[in-house]
Parts: structure tokens; sequence; C-alpha cells
């Protein structure tokens, strides 16, 4: 139970950390909260910064989750600019940048991830870009434009939502995979040829199966990217996006289990009972697959705020939910539930010639995940089928004219 | 600007002056008011926004995409009046509005 002198300290003020202090006061904590964040500006959503923020349709605004007065409002103590640098368990005590020492009833930590560098020649040049913040998403903006030429190094969601925006905004879009498909570690063959396809005909060009093995600069500044097998793909700018690594040294150095992130029970909370890790920084369970993993998706962050939140106040845990996320590229509505763990096979509802139709991913007659395209009734059916394991007749599930309710029915 | 009401399950009343230009979603969640989760953030992608509006205002609030229609098929407790409410730009024009929330929106 938490009291009126319960002093919460959350480290990250993205959308998991933001997201805590904001649930915390609605749950009726009333003890001081102190919302830490490396980041100038106070907690703001990422998706847009690949989508309708990167196109121009949305301004900084729109970004935020709540206005900065918010914080001050509702007595959360923000502070922007400041790094945690230490975490001291016994004493209770979190050190920041600016020396100051805090301490903690509880702590939640809220890190999130950052973006994998490559470790290759002229990895230091600029024109070479991540897209994680809103720091980096201004400086991707302000360098593609009509005439310039983006190389996107990494063939995963991120990368094509930045290669569709990038065309939307003039610009000439090349895409390096080392793979040779795109989404090769998250989507089945039909969805990667599909995406292929669709890029194509909006004159994205593609060099899949392709390694990156460094960077061509004049002047200090990127001209290409040079690949394994010699050729050098000209560019004004090169985006990275091959994935991303938990920020949890903190944790690691305090003596808190770690394995790809913090590891946390159901309530997000730590083998520590007073911290918990929330986020792109968890490694957790993740019942309906029966085992632990991390997930970099905004829903995740949000069912794990309200976790930790839930346990500080002493309120009832939150239902459990199936992972989800979505993806915009041109007029494409793609929206992906659950996680293709243990697949024995693959079933294609509808027909990608129209862009419209459903990839399940199954596990005898159970659905393990869904990636829908245009096509929200597979998606909403299917994470409902994906929650209580209900076995599924595959005969009605592949015939596009069985509607979604009897498939469920 | 107009002002919004959002009414919560329980009854709770929160009368908010909302910035024209941005969506009734965005008003609900930029003043932390319980009941509307917004889990996309207005991509009309989570069905987590849906709201009930009030029966005179509902040709104001204007018709339905078809992505919306199809995602509010699948949400629960759908009635004729739901909403998404991140689908409903605010305008001068809805000064007044008043919106329920369902009971969850999961
Ligand atoms: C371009 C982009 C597009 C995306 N699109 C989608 C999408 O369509 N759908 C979807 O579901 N998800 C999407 N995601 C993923 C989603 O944004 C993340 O899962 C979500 O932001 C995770 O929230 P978080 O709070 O854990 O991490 P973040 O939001 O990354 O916040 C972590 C914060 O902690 C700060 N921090 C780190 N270390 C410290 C420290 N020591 N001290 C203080 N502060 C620190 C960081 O600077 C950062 O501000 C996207 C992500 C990106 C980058
Ligand atoms: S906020 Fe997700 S559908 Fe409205």
């Amino acid at each position: 139970m938490s009291h009126s002198d319960t002093h919460v300290v959350i480290l990250g003020a993205g959308h998991a950390g933001g997201t805590a202090a904001a649930l915390l006061r609605q749950y009726g904590h009333e003890g001081p909260i102190t919302l830490v964040g490396e980041e100038p500006i106070p907690p703001y959503q990422r998706p847009p910064l690949s989508k309708a923020w990167l196109k121009g349709e949305a301004d900084a605004e729109s970004l935020a989750l709540k206005p900065l007065e918010f914080y001050a409002e509702h007595g959360i103590d923000f502070r922007p600019n400041t790094r945690a640098t230490k975490l001291a368990r016994e004493a209770k005590q979190v050190t920041l940048s600016t020396g100051e020492v805090l301490t903690y009833d509880f702590l939640i930590i809220a890190t999130g991830a950052r973006a994998i560098k490559l470790p290759v020649e002229g990895a230091h040049l600029d024109g070479l870009l991540e897209l994680r913040t809103a720091a980096d998403a201004e400086i991707l903006k302000a360098t593609i434009g009509p005439g310039k030429r983006l190389a996107v190094i990494g063939g995963g969601y991120i990368g094509l939502e930045a290669a569709a925006s990038g065309r939307a905004l003039g610009a000439e879009v090349v895409v390096i995979e080392r793979e040779p498909r795109l989404l090769a570690r998250v989507a089945c063959e039909e969805l990667s040829t599909f995406f292929l396809d669709y890029h194509r005909r909006h004159d994205v060009t593609f060099e899949l199966g392709a390694t990156v093995a460094g960077f061509e600069g004049e002047n200090g500044r990127v001209t290409g990217v040079k690949l394994a097998d010699g050729r050098v793909i000209a560019c004004d700018a090169a985006l990275i996006g091959v994935g991303a690594a938990p920020n949890d040294e903190i944790a690691k150095e305090a003596g808190l289990e770690t394995a790809r992130g913090i590891v946390v029970d159901l309530e997000a909370r730590t083998a520590d009972r007073s911290i918990f890790a929330i986020g792109d920084v968890a490694h957790r369970p993740m019942p309906i697959y029966d085992r632990m993993f991390r997930m970099e998706s905004v829903p995740n962050a949000l069912e794990q705020a309200k976790q930790a939140a839930s346990a500080i106040v002493g309120r009832a845990p939150p239902p459990g939910e199936v992972p989800w996320q979505w993806s915009d590229q041109y007029d494409l509505k793609l929206q992906i539930a659950g996680y293709a763990f243990d697949v024995d096979r693959i079933l294609l509802r509808g027909d990608p010639a129209n862009a419209k139709f459903a990839v399940f991913h199954l596990k005898g007659d159970q659905i393990q995940s869904v990636e829908a395209i245009n096509s929200p009734p597979e998606f909403m059916m299917g994470k409902l089928l994906i929650a209580n394991r209900k076995p599924v007749d595959l005969d009605k599930l592949a015939d596009p004219s069985v509607s979604m309710k009897e498939v469920a029915a | 600007m107009a002002k919004i009401t959002y009414v919560e399950h329980d009854g709770t009343e929160h009368a908010i002056d909302v910035k024209t230009g941005l969506t009734v979603m965005e008003g609900a969640v930029k003043n932390n008011i319980p009941g509307i989760d917004a889990d996309c953030g207005g991509a009309c992608a989570c069905a987590t926004c849906h709201v009930y509006v009030d029966g005179e205002w509902l040709a104001k609030t204007g018709a339905k995409s078809a992505m919306e229609d199809s995602m509010l098929d699948f949400a629960e407790n759908v009635e004729p009046n739901s909403r998404l409410s991140c689908q409903i730009k605010v305008s001068d024009e809805l000064d007044g509005l008043v919106v329920r929330l369902p009971e969850s929106q999961h």
C-alpha cells in the first residue's frame, strides 16, 4: 500500500515511465513522484516518428503524452536532461548525472532500449542516422527531401516505415538488408514478398542479401554504403535500423538479474521487492506462450506501466493482454497480434493482390499470431482467439467468405 | 476551443476545454481522464478509445470510416452510438459535446 510519504522514483521518461507516473496519480497515489529522463522534453510517443510525424502530418504537440504543465499540476517532479548513473539498492538510492542522490521507496526502471550500432569502418561519419528519439527524427527529417538519396540499412518495420515516409517526402530510397528477404525475423515469406512488391511500386529500390562492410565519406560526411561484395551504394544519408538493445546496465551493475533485459514477474517487479522494470528494458513473462521475452511495443509499455502502478498502490493487477503492435506504410494498415513461437504452419486468408489479407501462424489448430494487412476483423478476432487459446476450424479460417465471427463461433 | 464533457462509467463527469484540431481522444488523454486508454495513440489500430456519443451530437461528429467501423465491430459492448474517439476531430461546432465511456476498454 502506498502512503502519502511513499516516494516513487521513475528512471526514464519515455512511453512507459511517463505512463506509469500519470497512472500512479490516476490510481490515487499521493506521495511524491520523481520522473528522471535524459531527454530534454517530457514523455512522448515514438511510433509517429517514423510515420505521421516524419511525413509532416502530425506536430510536436501531438507527440507529447501530456502537456508539460501536466507534471507540475499533478505534483510530478519531472527532471529533463538528467541521467541516472548509479543504483545503490541497500540504501535505496539512485545517483543522478547532476550529482544529486534520490532516496526512493519504490523505483521503476523504464530506461527503454537504444539503437544497435554497426561496428564497421566509417561508422563515425556525419549523415549516419538512427531513429529512436525525437531528436534523431528531427535530423532525419531535415536530411531527407526531394532529390536526396537515403539508404536504409535494415528491412524491419522501422526501416520500411522510414522508407515509405522518405518517398512521401520526395527522397530516393534504397533499402539494404542482409537477409535474402524483408522482415525475415518477424514475418513469413508471403508478407516479405508483399512488402517488397509494394515498396518497389513506390520506387524504393532494394539490395537484399547484402552485408554492409563500411561507409565511405567525403569531408567527414557519408557518401556511400560499401557492401561486402565490394559495391558502393551512393547516398546522402544512411539510416541504420538494425534493432535495439535494452538499457539495463544500471540494473545489472546493482546486481539485479538480467537476461535479454531486466527480469521481472507479472507485476513487473524484480526480485528486489521495491524495484520494478517496465517497457522495452524488461524481460517479462508471457503466460500465453509459457515463456519469458523482451518486447518492444507501446501496448507492452502500457500494460507493464499498469502492472507496476497497480502493485505500488495496492490495486488489483490489470488483466493479461495479448502482445500486439501496428505499422503504417503508404495506405497500408498493418496490425500484428501475438508472436510466432513454435509454429508449424502458416495460413493465408484473403488476397495479397488487392492489399487486403491476413497471415495466420498456427501451432496445430491454435493461432499463435496474426499479421493483418488492411483487415481489422482478422486482427481483432485473431487477438481474441490467441487470448482464449481456442482451436479453430482451419477450413473456415482459410475461406474469406466465412466471416471472422463465424470462424470464432 | 470546445467544451467537451467526458462521463466515466460510474457517472463521474469531466468538463474539459479541448483545443480545436485535437481529437476527442487527445483531449481525454492529455487531461488524464480515466477510461480512455488509447493504446495506439490515434492510429485507429486498437479500439481502446471507444466512447458513446450522446444522441443529438451523432450527426455533428460525422460519419465513421470503413476502418473505424470494422474495428468497432469487434470491440466490446458496442452500441449504435459507439465511436472511436481518436477519429473525432474537435471543431467549434462540437462545443458542448457529451461522450460517455464504456466500463472497460478491453
Ligand atoms: C521510430 C519508432 C517507431 C515505433 N513504432 C511503433 C509502433 O508502430 N507500434 C508499437 O507498438 N511500437 C512502436 N515502437 C516501439 C515503442 O515506441 C517502444 O516500445 C516504447 O517507446 C517503449 O517505451 P519505453 O518507455 O520502454 O522506452 P522509451 O520510450 O524508449 O523511453 C526510454 C527513455 O529512457 C531514457 N533513458 C535511458 N537511460 C536513462 C538513464 N540512465 N537515465 C534517465 N533516462 C534514461 C531514454 O532517453 C528514453 O527517453 C516504435 C519505436 C520507434 C523508435
Ligand atoms: S486510439 Fe487506438 S483506435 Fe483510437
